[in-house]
């Protein structure tokens, strides 16, 4: 089974298990590239803002735009009142954008493209739209699942259909990262499987085997932009829920 | 049938939801870019939105893939 597309998801036990108040706790795989986005973003981030010069140069403009690209989103979804949320959307979007960036290089491991890591941050997101909005605004934060200028008679329903809407946004804001990740790896892997499955069949598979290769170096290249678009999508759907909270509008 | 079998069928069948989700993305990004023809000036301030829309489409596209996915691995 070399071809097998799911076998790059394995989660393998580098460390442990180590027997800890009666739960068994490993060092996996998993957790060592969580820790290499950690500290990648870290690293960057402290080498880019350690000159501070007037004139940046190439790692200092990089990190400003990465800071810069993150705070007018912010700034223009939530308004001023969001300024105290933008270091958690900013850590959101970077360790999303890095852990989708790492699992781009052969034989790395995705992260995100595991259903437990992305909806761990989407129930954690939307767990705080709820703390803070009725922290904001009371009980009153609840007339956002009651629509203003609708009819008495099909109130019920809109009520409703906007508490499912709700209760959905957590699965729907974690299965969307991790299915566009799990989904983009094994398309990869199923077309480079391709290759070698071709190859192995002589000349002429050989020379038909090039267009499967060239299929992956293409989604090669669309799966770099799905990992940063999936990143931006994650961080400015954050700051969607977040105005919820911030703003009740009906 | 089989059960096994039952299951990879409709392990298929569930994929066709995801062709839905293709139209869906389609339509956002072709609307959006006949819009930024029109209107050149407004269109970078839409692009945002445009992601919003794409992103929610695909979203149900995404869950008929679980669907599959679930059907298939356990």
């Amino acid at each position: 089974m070399a071809n097998d597309p799911i076998h790059q998801f394995q989660i393998k036990e580098l460390a442990g298990p180590f027997h800890i108040g009666g739960y068994e706790i490993a060092f996996t795989n998993s957790a060592l590239f969580m820790g290499i986005a950690v500290a990648t973003v870290t690293t960057i981030l402290l080498v880019a803002a350690a000159r501070g010069a007037l004139v940046p140069g190439r790692l200092q403009s990089v990190g400003e735009l990465w800071y810069e690209f993150i705070h007018n989103m912010v700034k223009n979804v939530l308004g001023p009142e969001g300024k105290p949320f933008f270091p958690l959307v900013f850590s959101l979007f970077s360790f999303v954008l890095v852990a989708n960036m790492l699992g781009m290089f052969p034989y790395f491991f995705t992260v995100t493209s595991h259903v437990i890591v992305t909806a761990s941050l989407a129930v954690f997101v939307v767990a705080l739209v709820v703390v803070v909005g009725i922290a904001k605004h009371g009980l009153g934060w609840f007339k956002l699942f009651v629509p203003h200028g609708v009819p008495a008679v099909i109130l019920p329903f809109i009520s409703l259909i906007e508490i499912i809407s709700f209760l959905s946004r957590p699965v729907s804001l974690g299965l969307r990262l991790f299915g566009n990740m799990l989904a983009g790896h094994i398309v990869l892997k199923v077309f480079a499987g391709f290759v070698v499955s071709l190859g192995a069949l002589g000349f002429g598979g050989i020379l038909g085997a090039v267009a499967p290769l060239a299929m992956a170096v293409a989604l090669t290249a669309l799966e770099f932009l799905v990992a940063f678009l999936q990143a931006f999508v994650f961080a400015i759907l954050t700051c969607v829920y977040l105005n919820d909270a911030l703003h009740t509008h009906h | 049938m089989e059960a096994d079998a039952a299951k990879l069928i409709g392990a298929g069948i569930a994929c066709i939801g995801m062709g839905g989700a293709g139209i869906g993305v389609g339509h956002i990004f072709g609307n959006y870019l006949a819009g930024a023809l029109r209107n050149p000036s407004a269109a970078p301030a839409q692009f945002t939105n445009a992601l919003i829309g794409a992103a929610l489409a695909e979203g149900l596209g995404i869950f008929s893939l679980v669907v599959a996915l679930l059907l298939l691995f356990t």
